[in-house]
């Protein structure tokens, strides 16, 4: 049997494909075999659900052949499955073998496509669907069509410039009928067709039209269209330089995926944001705890933590060394106890945080460990504490809180291979992947490896982290039979000696979920550290180096309803039957052993300690920090044997087996002993509220959808300033009733109605476009999945966006990936606003594909919600300066440049029909055909193009501190109908000028037709560049040039082509009339009058608007001109103009007996 | 105009910084220059009444002089039209309209007299004009062969498509078109009536009429030593009298090179225009060109107009360096600078009155 390595591409249903460790799966494979004994597999989700913790799947039962490589030449059965779906979550199917015995399978034996291979060496199986058949391409709605705002509007005027080039014709063609039908004879100049027959004038007024069609089709700006997609590329080009969007860490800028959307940036109105990973930066951080009553502050970690929001490389380099500086005493403190392992954590840090530097541009190492996470520095009170116990007593409070944080999870511990794999398997991840040929090669690799090791333990000059281990036999050994990982082990301490120098515990957690790392992470920087778990044991190394193996009883997983998940062992000492149980606080305290019935003297302590318990679990939600409870119950041999039974009746049953486990389950849950509480903080990402304040005071809506639980949502919602403890009054809808969310929504509909409408100030503000209407903005609602789904069906959704037009924040929680595409959809629909979506895992990419601006971040989850966005970010923080800053360059550039190319090609074309009226409406051009084309190819097609990329009308600083500007862009007032017809009236006007002037100046003369044209064309090239001229607002070199260079040119070709074209191009044969122009003083008298008329009412009005009614932009662009000092006072002063105009009807508002959220 | 540098300083030395470390790791970080960041230094006007107020007035200030100026320049311009048409019945020239043909043999004549109550001073140019004659309809202005007048010898044998159906009359014509078909083939003759009543007739210089690069370059008749031997084997327009080898005894001014058929075929920009049809040069500077006095005019009345309503003139004229007489430039210079003089002086008000308002401390809302 040989196994060859196949592009995915080549992959067929019933194939058998071998995956190995950290390879994405390249199908949907029936799993058969795996190299874990227990003939699970680890797979992450993230690229297809966003969730980042590890997914088991099992061997198809009976399938499972341990220890064994897997022989696909063995399998003669037949796989029956249902057809391909895109259900992620059900699948069902049979195995049936050759004496017709069946196996069923389901979702838990499918590894699916695009989720990657962890923590299991190799994973083989066969597949089932391949390519667009495999869920994962079956959820991908595909892209969706994106065009721009401005696009379409601008779609819409294309067709009246239709209908006005229809016009012009038509009067061409009656024009020239008419025009016929006057002549009772045929004058010597009309000429008749070949056999010398005039046509009918009625016939030749037909030929006309389309004559004319043809004469006139400029008028149709087809090059606009080209036009506009250089000048996106040069805005890309210019959003993908700035350097404030870089980031640093990541080496990545910022990715515009969508080449033509940059201008709807600058008009967005509703942001709907992702929280995980999002807002925050999906890393758990271990802030405080609190230990039997006893709070303990964490100052110094805190303190760390600080410094390390900076995320800047230099800023980090420094942070190291300030929290180093502060720490020595402690090291030194506690090496007196516990050797120099302390020392060595310290070197740990030292050594991945140097890492994490080096390896800045791949993804981070692995799920949650990054050394903002891992890295905990003990408070120094409560290591004191822990030492005294474990001096003292070999158990208590302490030990048992730590014991807890250690044990109770689900956390695997993985080596640093399986890590450094992921890297490698990260970067190279482009499609090829390995079928079971490497297995072969691995085999024989990992004897050699396995012997190199030895070797290497002699030689010794790269120190095999457990080689001198002498207390940690059994650590050794377990790593050394578990798996083949650890000959690469070898390998792993080659590339990096620093950290195999540690020569400590360089054991690394795959965490299901961010918490459950950041706590076994703290535990450990207390000297808990959790070094092995199999399915029955778990070991636990000491602050002393004592290993303890628990024998594990029983883990009663983690649920919704519960809230708790616990941990049943037998400790190893005192052979004591121990659960230890965490969960949400209200999981947990209401199962406290009776310590509010009884009032006996040690309950009474007890009760002390959880009232204080609870008292700093309210500060800590009050920091936005997630809280656990952690307990203990000491369970007799007895009364578990009796609970053990019932446990297995239930996990056998088959019938209601849920119900029934959770039933043992809660069964054995109660009467804790609190052992203390953790306060983790989800960190924001930096300057998320800044941010989402200046998002919102350029008059965008945040809303945040998130399928976290509310609770966490709520206090995220807080700590980023979505929610205002004391502005807002914040309405929570939650709710399984249809009845009662009607019911609800009526009711806040009303009194919202009410409160909005009371003051008469408010509707004063609501009328003036620029006006805060932050009034009736105040109202929060948090509305959480089910209610949602009945919030939004048909006879509710009316209500429902109608409050939600008066809410300032809007959150919603456990909302599905189809949820928050609806919610989406809904309100880009009902409400016809431009929106955007900005997530970061695959869950958002329904919602990023449906707004109208798509935004990924790419962090931590795969790369879904990049592929599907229009533009990919590495912060949420640079979605303030994308938006307010380049967003709002782009729309009023390109809105400028799109109304400046219908005014340019209107009043070149109108030249050219206003001659009509003096040629018989024969469609004759008094311009040289080739002059023309090239007047709007190369004359004038660079300076539009120019000023749609690199127009400036207002800083980007001060953009940035008066966000209030974003807001033209919002309410579209670059770009209107109105604009439009303006820009036309005025190239009607210009056109009638640049013709009638020389029209004027030469009739009754002897000038020709080209001759006459010249001075046109000339005037026209001025006119339309100064025109641009006028509307430029800040002049650059590049501006310089190329205007400049416009005209050059147009004078250099023109005379250039004059020239030399002696009898080329009839009929105009251009010959000498250039120059014979040039050298006429007439020709410069009339191109000064004609461009100063023209352009004369477009310069005034500029003028008197600027003076008498400027907009806020020109007050931006005046508070430039100011010194620093000067502008930030007036900034300042605008500011509080602003606030002061509010604040009165906000006071009156609240006297206004509207139920006001102040506490 | 309002304009202010605010030059920031480039800070372009950082790009490339990453690779400085002695690593060298290439960063996708982007330049960190002027140019790639936006922030190359602009001059940003701000048009306010303030700042564009000299404008205003310097615009005007300019034109009203050139405007005055082009008026008088215009005014002493001397300009005589003597319409010879001969609609009306009145008119000496009503018999020969009447009978119109193109290929009358019997040229018809007429004599219109007039009188010029001032003196033309300099060299007086005398121009037909034809009205309502539309020389620039499209299908009109693309019939002709410029490389057949440029002495193509292919193109005369074989005229370009353009001519049809003027292009072959049993022979290739030459010249081909409509254009060339159509030409202006009147006779003017001027004469001067001296107080004793004698004519004299005046000397009509037929030569410089046409652009010099027309007359060089651009036509030219095909190579051979004999013009009739040259355009042997090709046909007259159909409307011509003559040949185009016999348009003037002169050879160099027959044949494609003729001037008068050169300026004909500069097709005009309107329907009513003027010709340049002779110059009558200033004798010496004692007398003027055309004294004051009667003349008369004698026209060899062939050209048909009475198909399309048309009027045919003989227009006498001084020039200047501005062309023929128009007054139109003139008045509109004065009138476009007395706008702006009195828009800058609106403006100034507006300034006063709303002006102070922006550049103190009022932000505007």
């Amino acid at each position: 049997m040989r196994l060859v390595k196949r592009r995915w591409k080549d992959v067929r249903v019933g194939d058998f494909v071998r995956v190995l460790s950290n390879q994405i799966i390249p199908a949907d494979i029936l799993l058969l075999h795996t190299s874990d004994p227990n003939g699970v597999c680890h797979m992450e989700t993230a690229n297809l659900d966003g969730e980042t913790n590890l997914k088991q799947r099992r061997v198809v039962p009976g399938f499972s052949t341990p220890g064994k490589p897997f022989q696909p030449q063995t399998f003669s059965s037949t796989v029956v499955c249902e057809n391909p779906n895109n259900n992620l979550n059900v699948f069902k199917g049979y195995v049936e073998r050759p004496d017709k015995r069946r196996t069923g399978f389901g979702i838990d034996s499918l590894l699916l496509r695009g989720c990657t291979v962890r923590n299991t060496d190799d994973a083989a199986g066969i597949v089932v669907y391949a390519g667009q058949e495999t869920k994962s391409m079956l959820n991908n709605s595909g892209p969706r069509y994106k065009r721009s705002k401005i696009e379409r509007k601008m779609n819409t005027d294309v067709l009246f410039c239709m209908l006005l080039l229809f016009f012009m014709c038509l009067i061409g063609a009656l024009g020239h009928s008419i025009w016929l039908e006057t002549f009772t004879t045929m004058p010597s100049y009309i000429v008749p067709d070949r056999n010398g027959n005039y046509t009918p004038s009625v016939l030749a007024g037909f030929y006309m039209f389309f004559t004319m069609i043809i004469l006139l089709q400029v008028m149709i700006p087809v090059s606009l269209y080209v036009s506009i997609e250089l000048v996106k590329m040069g805005q890309i080009f210019f959003i993908t330089q700035d350097v404030e969007l870089y980031d640093e860490e990541l080496d990545s800028r910022v990715q515009c995926r969508a080449l033509n959307i940059t201008e709807d940036l600058g008009q967005i109105q509703y942001v709907f944001s992702d929280k995980t990973g999002t807002l925050t930066e999906n890393k758990m951080v271990f802030r405080r705890c609190t230990i039997v009553g006893t709070e303990y502050r964490h100052d110094e970690n805190a303190a760390r933590l600080a410094v390390v929001s900076g995320a800047n490389e230099e800023e980090e380099d420094t942070l190291y060394q300030q929290t180093k500086l502060p720490k020595l005493p402690l090291e030194e403190l506690q090496d007196s106890h516990t050797g120099d392992k302390n020392h060595a954590n310290t070197q740990v840090t030292a050594a991945n945080r140097h890492r994490s530097r080096v390896a800045a541009g791949a993804q981070c190492d692995m799920a949650f460990s990054t050394p903002l996470e891992t890295v905990v520095v003990p408070d120094r009170k409560l290591t004191l504490e822990v030492d005294r116990q474990m001096a003292s007593i070999l158990s208590g409070p302490y030990l048992d809180f730590f014991l807890a944080l250690a044990i109770c999870n689900t956390v695997v511990v993985s080596t640093v291979t399986a890590q450094r794999q992921r890297d490698k398997g990260r970067s190279n991840s482009d499609g090829s992947f390995h079928i079971m040929g490497q297995w072969f090669r691995k085999g024989s690799l990992r004897n050699v490896f396995s012997s190199m090791k030895f070797f290497k333990r002699d030689g010794e000059t790269l120190a095999d982290p457990f080689a001198k281990d002498e207390d940690e036999p059994d650590m050794f050994h377990s790593s050394d039979v578990s798996d083949s990982t650890t000959g690469q082990k070898v390998l792993s301490s080659e590339g990096e000696v620093k950290r195999s120098l540690s020569r400590t515990e360089e054991v690394c957690y795959e965490a299901h979920s961010p918490d459950e790392a950041a706590l076994i992470h703290a535990a450990k920087a207390y000297g808990f550290t959790m070094v092995e778990r199999t399915p029955y044991h778990v070991t636990v190394k000491l602050p002393d180096d004592t290993l303890l193996k628990f024998e594990v009883l029983d883990v009663l997983t983690f649920d919704s309803t519960r809230r708790r998940m616990s941990i049943i062992v037998r400790h190893p000492h005192t052979n004591e039957i121990i659960m230890y149980t965490k969960g949400a606080d209200s999981a947990i305290m209401e199962r406290l052993g009776n310590v509010f019935s009884d009032m006996s003297q040690v309950d009474n302590v007890a009760k002390q300690i959880a009232v204080k318990t609870q008292k700093d679990l309210d500060m800590y939600a009050r920091d936005g920090l997630r809280t656990l409870c952690f307990a203990k119950k000491v369970i007799s041999e007895k009364e578990f044997k009796a609970w053990f039974a019932i446990r297995q009746e239930a996990l056998s049953a088959i019938d209601e087996k849920e119900e029934r486990l959770m039933d043992t389950a809660t069964n054995i849950e109660n009467n804790f002993t609190l052992l203390g509480a953790t306060g983790i903080e989800d960190r924001l990402q930096e300057n998320v509220p800044e941010t989402i304040q200046a998002l919102r005071r350029a008059g965008m809506q945040v809303w945040v959808l998130t399928g976290d639980k509310p609770e966490t949502a709520i206090n995220i919602a807080y700590s980023c300033k979505l929610l205002d403890h004391e502005q807002d009054l914040v309405f929570t809808f939650s709710t399984n009733r249809k009845s009662v969310c009607k019911m609800r929504l009526e009711d806040t509909l009303g009194e919202v109605r009410r409160s909005s409408l009371s003051p008469g100030a408010e509707v004063q503000f609501r009328g003036n476009n620029s006006g805060f209407t932050l009034m009736e903005h105040s109202i929060g609602l948090v509305i959480d999945g089910p209610t949602l789904s009945m919030a939004m069906s048909d006879d509710l959704v009316e209500q429902f966006v109608e409050l939600c037009k008066h809410c300032r924040a809007v959150l919603c929680c456990r909302v599905t990936p189809l949820q928050k595409s609806s919610v989406v959809k809904l309100i880009r629909q009902k409400l016809r606003v431009m929106t955007l979506a900005i997530g970061d895992g695959a869950n958002d990419v329904n919602m990023i594909q449906a707004a109208d601006v798509g935004i990924g971040v790419s962090g931590q989850e795969g790369m879904q919600a990049v592929m599907a966005s229009d533009f990919a970010i590495t912060r949420f923080k640079h979605l303030q300066r994308l938006l307010l800053v380049h967003g709002h360059w782009c729309y009023s550039r390109l809105a400028n440049m799109v109304i400046y190319f219908f005014y340019k090609n209107v009043a070149y074309v109108n030249l050219l029909f206003w001659y009509q009226f003096y040629c018989g409406f024969s469609a004759t051009a008094m311009i040289d055909y080739w002059l023309m084309i090239l007047f709007n190819l190369l004359f004038t097609s660079a300076p539009p193009i120019m000023f749609g990329i690199m127009d400036r009308e207002v800083s980007d600083s001060t953009l940035l501190s008066l966000p209030e500007l974003y807001k033209t862009g919002q309410h579209s007032e670059g770009y209107r109908r109105s604009t439009f017809w303006i820009a036309i009236l005025d190239a009607f006007y210009q056109s009638l000028v640049c013709f009638f002037i020389p029209y004027w100046t030469y009739n009754g003369s002897d000038i020709g037709i080209f001759s006459f044209g010249t001075p046109m064309n000339t005037v026209s090239l001025f006119t339309i560049i100064l025109h641009l001229a006028i509307e430029i607002k800040s002049w650059t070199v590049v501006h310089w040039v190329i205007m400049i260079g416009s005209v050059l040119a147009y004078f250099i070709v023109t005379l250039a082509y004059s020239a030399i074209c002696t009898s080329c191009n009839p009929p105009s044969n251009p010959y000498w009339i250039m120059h014979k122009q040039m050298a006429d003083p007439m020709f410069y008298l009339v191109c000064t009058l004609t461009t100063v008329v023209a352009l004369l009412p477009r310069y005034t009005l500029h003028v008197l608007r600027g003076t008498l009614a400027p907009s806020p932009h020109l007050g931006a662009r005046q508070l430039e001109r100011l010194p620093p000092s000067r502008r930030e006072q007036r900034i300042r002063e605008w500011r509080g103009l602003r606030d002061t105009c509010i604040s009165p009807s906000l006071r009156s508002q609240e006297h206004s007996s509207s139920p006001c959220p102040t506490a | 105009m309002a304009s202010s540098y605010n030059a920031k300083e480039e800070d372009g030395h950082l790009s490339g910084s990453a690779g400085l470390g002695g690593t060298a790791i290439r960063t996708r970080k982007p330049d960190n220059t002027a140019f790639k960041q936006q922030r190359l230094p602009a001059w940003q006007p701000i048009l306010t009444a303030g700042t564009v107020l000299p404008a205003f007035f310097v615009i005007g200030l300019i034109f009203i002089p050139i405007g005055i100026g082009l008026f008088v320049t215009s005014n002493n311009i001397k300009e005589i039209e003597i319409e010879y048409t001969g609609t009306d019945m009145s008119s000496p020239c009503f018999n020969c309209s009447q009978n119109f043909s193109w290929n009358s043999t019997t040229p018809c004549k007429c004599v219109l007299s007039f009188t010029l109550d001032q003196p033309f001073e300099s060299n007086v140019f005398m121009y037909y004009g034809l009205s309502n004659f539309y020389q620039n309809h499209r299908r009109y202005v693309k019939s002709r062969d410029d490389s057949q007048l440029n002495g193509d010898l292919n193109s005369l044998k074989d005229p370009s498509k353009e001519c049809e159906p003027y292009r072959v009359n049993e022979k290739p014509i030459a010249p081909c078109g409509a254009i060339a078909n159509s030409m202006f083939n009147d006779t003017l003759d001027l004469f001067y009536i001296d107080p004793n009543g004698t004519k004299n007739q005046i000397p009509l210089v037929k030569k410089g009429i046409a652009w010099w690069t027309d007359k060089h370059v651009k036509f030219r008749n095909p190579a051979g030593s004999n013009l009739t031997a040259v355009f042997i084997d090709t046909a007259k327009p159909v409307n011509w009298r003559k040949p185009v080898y016999e348009l003037d005894t002169d050879s160099e001014n027959n044949g494609f090179i003729n001037e008068d058929f050169i300026v004909w075929m500069r097709t005009a920009a309107l329907p009513t225009f003027r010709k340049l049809y002779r110059i009558i040069q200033k004798k010496n500077n004692m007398t003027p060109t055309l004294p004051r006095g009667n003349y008369t005019l004698e026209v060899t009345y062939n050209y048909p107009v009475r198909s399309f309503e048309g009027r045919k003139r003989m227009i006498l004229s001084t020039i200047s360096w501005m062309g023929g007489k128009n007054p139109f430039l003139g008045i509109a210079y004065i009138t476009v600078g007395s706008i702006c003089f009195f828009l800058g002086v609106v403006l100034l008000f507006i300034h006063h009155k709303y002006g102070n308002r922006n550049n103190s401390s009022d932000i505007p809302n």
